[in-house]
């Protein structure tokens, strides 16, 4: 599968790793949802950590669509609320 | 949903949006060309306005630099004449701008990375720009309107990610930078106003001007002694060729060639 990390780039991660990265981004998700800035942090570290380390990065010129997306590793509780609320944060 | 899922939903959602109005799919493919074309445009725009605020902060670093080395001087020599308090005084307004130089070496540094993402972001993007020109000179030639749908998909959705991914970035590098030009305008300013001079320490500062009375007073004195000296040997002048009023008034003549009787 292709995740792409704002502000970083794509990578391809093979599918045996979906099940481990599915946990993370459920623990991120978890996270969001009960509002803790630092564990919010610390969520979000582990699974862009885990992304690089098993991402092999696409070609800059990959037109490829990425099957997830994640936050950028700057990005704080309220900026990734405004992501995911409708109105959005995210340029059309 | 999970993060990953909602994050990548909407930011196609938002890029299929744009797309959706047009009616031939093949029109799909310049209006999506044209909006890169432009957001390459917007990228370097933004990592050139990133560049100018960088250069104007390590401007203003500088000059803190320079007011920090005088009062290192002016330190040095307040010791030297004995003012402790004096010295003590030109230490302690060093070490406030010590603190005001940290703050602009944390934005610069800031900016700095902010510069080099920016610009890899651009280079990433023009890549990708590149091929979908390429892909979308393929998918005219070849495919009819109908077939080509499914491919323009493809090439269109993978892009707009990108463009979706690269437009926050530049938003936030403007927004950064606006913020910063104005903190920037606020400091030149005060530095063209002389506030800042005034506490920073330079020319008009009350430092310098006590350094300077305690150095001029042996000038002074000298200054004195040579003014008295001169109006001595002038009076004495005067009296060998007579009071310049009975000068004047007796030969009125001469006061046209002044040069002639002073060098006589």
């Amino acid at each position: 599968m292709i995740v792409r990390i704002l502000g970083e780039g794509q990578v391809q991660i093979d599918d045996a790793a979906t099940d481990e990265l599915n946990a993370l981004d459920a623990a991120l998700e978890r996270a969001v949802n009960e509002g803790d800035e630092q564990d919010f942090r610390l969520a979000l570290a582990a699974v862009l950590d885990r992304v690089r380390a098993l991402g092999t990065p696409l070609a800059a010129d990959s037109l490829e669509p990425s099957d997830s997306i994640l936050p950028r590793a700057e990005a704080d509780l309220d900026e990734v609320r405004s992501m995911l609320s409708d109105d959005g944060y995210i340029p059309g | 949903m999970s993060v990953m899922k909602r994050v990548s939903l909407i930011l196609k959602s938002k890029a299929n949006r744009a797309l959706d109005r047009l009616e031939d799919p093949r029109e799909t493919l310049d209006y999506s060309y044209q909006r890169q074309l432009e957001m390459l445009t917007q990228v370097r725009r933004g990592v050139a306005d990133v560049a100018t605020s960088r250069k104007r902060l390590e401007l203003q670093m500088n000059t803190l630099r320079q007011q920090q080395n005088k009062l290192d001087g002016q330190a040095k020599q307040a010791l030297g004449a004995g003012r402790e308090d004096l010295a003590r005084e030109a230490l302690g307004r060093k070490a406030t701008l010590q603190g005001q130089i940290s703050d602009l070496e944390n934005q610069y540094h800031s900016l700095q990375a902010d510069e080099e993402k920016l610009t890899v972001a651009s280079q990433r993007l023009q890549a990708k720009v590149e091929a979908f020109r390429m892909q979308k000179e393929t998918i005219k030639a070849t495919y009819t309107a109908a077939e080509a749908q499914s491919r323009i998909g493809e090439a269109v959705s993978g892009i707009s990610e990108e463009m979706g991914d690269v437009g926050m970035a530049v938003q936030r590098a403007q927004d950064k930078t606006a913020q910063m030009q104005a903190r920037a305008g606020a400091i030149d300013e005060l530095m063209a106003s002389g506030a800042l001079e005034d506490m920073t320490g330079t020319p008009r500062d009350d430092i310098q001007a006590e350094l300077d009375s305690m150095r001029s007073g042996p000038d002074i004195e000298l200054e004195l002694q040579r003014l008295k000296g001169e109006i001595g040997a002038g009076s004495a002048q005067a009296i060998e060729g007579g009071t310049p009023e009975a000068d004047g008034a007796a030969r009125p003549a001469a006061a046209e060639q002044p040069q002639a009787g002073d060098g006589a």
